[in-house]
């Protein structure tokens, strides 16, 4: 039995005889126009005073921006990016890591493209690395780094471990099967950072103003909503997971409207055709066999304790952190960069005086601007002036 | 002959002469190529046109075509796309060592088939093999000639705010079949590369409608890169309706599943068409007439509110930019 689109149609996402079946029709339903119109004034009609707003996941980022949906949103709905964007996050020193393993002659870098242009120190990034000769494997699937170790026995392959808890448990999986086929110079830089922790630095700042989080699809389908539950109970603000879909995103903005007019601030699931309330157990325990929490330093905000994933002792053989004797440090901020604020949802990023003059996507400054899902950048590809 | 391709076959010797008559001559021979003078004579009149282009695509083999058939069809549009009868291809190919004969075979016979269907004849070419490493299997360059047919040439710089911006059909066919049938990307789209010659189809329509202002095929960096340039080089503002730009439902699903857009994604059988919007309709009524234009439509407007900017309408009635890309897409983490 398939779950229902908002008009009620059969659709979608689920099994038909055994097999996963992603149906495109059902997607059609969460960005009908009409159905978004009626939601944007519903949303005008009750919206008292100002709502800020931040989604904290790039996804959200690009699909708000994608849509249109930014330029019909009514006026006192503040719109904020957070610190959703993996590859914006993750902080110089990792990048300056990763850039000196990839110019090591004994080393491939596995990654995911879009840290391929990320910048490091001196503007130094992979791609350029790899025009002077450094072997870096764009991979689709952590899996094929597998293959890669198997076809490189002379050389050892390095994943690049960057991402939250998306991605966490299928890297942790690829650990578990490169331990099964005794491959043995498989390695994982891991420098993944989780959600809630983040969520929580970021409002006991002071000058943080949220009213409320959309939050991210992908990373709770593996979490759930429990890491969430503080955010209502302990900062009385209400944060809703959410779907990608302009109708998905509409719906919870007016959820957020609505409670705050109530004074009931909430946590709850609003995409519950993909995220079940209690997570994926299954990928939470594969993800806990192989990482333990860990400090992380965050681009543009710092350290923030107990929000990256360590691998643990156990597996201390695939950890290229150990074996290359890397460790990360806090590093000045870029002189005149407004990143951290722009995280925070303090000043947007028009309001940075460097936004579009010394800091494009051709040119990136701070982490904002480095990868299409952060504000800068969407802000910079998408916004009509 | 050895089964794979040997560094003697680019020696000038007798085992390059072999591949010449074996194989060049038998499908892409005519008089011009088969008198083998160092040069060849070209009957034209009148101003022509030429384009030169180099292709390397990764891999030489895909759905819907091959990289001879692209090498052809790339480089007869571009000629075409200046209002210009292509007549005329010349060909060289780099090899590496090692690629089997047979592929060459099937790659030499697809650029025959496609240069007939197409109405153009190569008259000279040349063959390097180079050691292993030195290019990935096959690179192919081909210049085209063309004679052109009207006053003023369709460019770029010619869009003026009130005309009609029409595309020819669906976007992103060949760059998803390319990168879908690529190592390690291991889904099928069941999509396939929209590789054709257009240049029937756009003479037939250069010669009926002569105020044709721009033409253009959206090959690499797709349609929003293409639509920047006109933006750009015309100062005006391109506007387009995103529900009316065709995509394939399963290219849009695979652009999903990897984090792409297919609106950057290349296509090499479309072309991009702005004219006056009194001859919108007459274009669209040839174009679907031709298999080439079937899906044809009116995607959007050339205005003077942004100049150098692209609008995107979006299917919710909001506004965007369109703006161009960095660098190639890279597929994201999550």
């Amino acid at each position: 039995m398939l779950p229902s689109g908002p008009s009620g149609k059969g659709c979608g996402i689920g099994t038909v005889n055994g097999e996963f079946v992603l149906s495109l029709d059902i997607l059609e339903e969460f960005h009908n126009p009409e159905l978004c119109r009626k939601l944007l004034d519903q949303l005008s009609a009750e919206l008292e005073g100002e709502l800020r707003f931040m989604e904290v996941c790039g996804t959200h980022t690009v699909a708000i921006f994608q849509s249109g949906l930014r330029s019909l949103l009514p006026e006192g709905i503040v719109h904020l990016s957070g610190p959703g964007c993996p590859v914006c996050v993750t902080h110089e020193s990792e990048v300056n890591a990763f850039l000196d393993l990839a110019e090591r002659d004994d080393v491939i870098i596995a990654t995911f493209g879009d840290l391929m242009r990320v910048p490091g120190h001196g503007g130094r990034n992979l791609k350029a690395a790899q025009a002077d000769g450094a072997r870096v494997n764009v991979i689709y699937s952590p899996f094929d780094a597998l293959k890669l170790a198997a076809e490189n026995p002379d050389s050892t392959v390095v994943f690049l471990g960057v991402g939250f808890e998306t991605t966490a448990p299928t890297i942790a999986g690829t650990m578990i099967m490169a331990r099964q086929q005794r491959l043995k110079n498989f390695r994982v830089l891991p420098f993944h950072k989780t959600v809630p922790e983040a969520l929580a630095a970021l409002m006991d700042d002071v000058q943080t103003r949220i009213d409320g989080f959309i939050l991210p699809g992908h990373v709770s389908a593996v979490i759930g909503l429990e890491p969430y539950r503080y955010i209502a109970d302990k900062y009385q603000r209400s944060a809703i997971v959410t779907g990608f879909e302009p109708v998905d995103i509409l719906q919870s903005l007016l959820d957020m409207v609505r409670w705050r007019n109530e004074g009931t601030p909430k946590v709850t699931n609003n995409y519950t055709r993909i995220v079940a309330d209690e997570g994926n157990k299954k990928a939470m325990s594969v993800m806990h066999q192989v990482f333990q929490p860990g400090d992380a330093l965050w681009r543009g905000i710092g350290m923030i304790p107990g929000s990256g994933l360590d691998i643990r002792e156990e597996w201390a053989d695939m950890d290229a952190k150990r074996e290359f004797g890397i460790t990360i440090e806090e590093v000045p901020p870029l002189p005149g960069c407004k990143c951290g604020e722009v995280l925070k949802g303090i000043i947007s990023p028009e309001q940075c005086p460097l936004f579009k003059k010394a800091c494009t996507p051709a040119k990136p400054v701070g982490p904002c601007m480095v990868s299409t899902e952060g504000s800068c950048a969407a802000y910079y590809k998408y916004k009509v002036d | 002959m050895s089964d794979k391709i040997l560094l003697d076959y680019g020696s000038g010797g007798k085992a390059s002469q072999r591949l010449v008559s074996d194989l060049f001559l038998k499908y892409l021979g005519n008089d011009e190529l088969n008198r083998l003078n160092d040069a060849a004579e070209l009957q034209v009149s009148g101003r022509i046109a030429v384009s030169t282009d180099s292709f390397t695509v990764d891999p030489i083999f895909f759905p819907g075509g091959n990289i001879g058939s692209l090498a052809v069809h790339g480089t007869v549009n571009d000629v075409a796309m200046l209002g210009a009868v292509p007549k005329y291809l010349t060909c060289g190919y780099i090899i590496e060592e090692g690629l089997p004969f047979a592929d060459l075979e099937k790659i030499v016979e697809a650029m025959g088939e496609a240069a007939r269907k197409a109405g153009v004849s190569v008259v000279t070419g040349d063959t390097k093999v180079v050691p292993r490493g030195a290019v990935d299997k096959i690179f192919i360059n081909t210049t085209g000639i063309g004679e052109i047919v009207v006053d003023t040439p369709p460019a770029g710089d010619l869009a003026r705010p009130g005309d009609a911006i029409l595309i020819s059909g669906t976007m992103g066919d060949h760059g998803l079949t390319v990168l879908g049938t690529r190592e390690g990307l291991e889904f099928e789209t069941g999509v396939q590369s929209d590789s054709a010659a257009l240049n029937h189809l756009l003479v037939r329509l250069i010669r009926e409608i002569p105020e044709i202002h721009v033409l253009r095929d959206p090959t690499r960096g797709g349609l929003a890169t293409t639509m920047n340039e006109i933006a750009i080089s015309s100062d005006t503002c391109c506007e387009l309706e995103e529900s009316s730009i065709p995509v394939r439902p399963e290219v849009a699903g695979g652009c999903s599943f990897l984090g792409l857009d297919p609106l950057y994604l290349a296509n090499e059988g479309k072309f991009l068409c702005v004219l006056p919007e009194e001859h919108a309709e007459k274009a669209l009524a040839i174009m679907h007439e031709d298999e080439l234009g079937a899906d044809a439509r009116r995607i959007g407007t050339v205005t003077d509110a942004n100049p150098g900017k692209v609008v995107m309408i979006t299917k919710l009635g909001g506004k965007r930019l369109l703006n161009m890309l960095e660098g190639e897409q890279l597929p994201r983490i999550c």
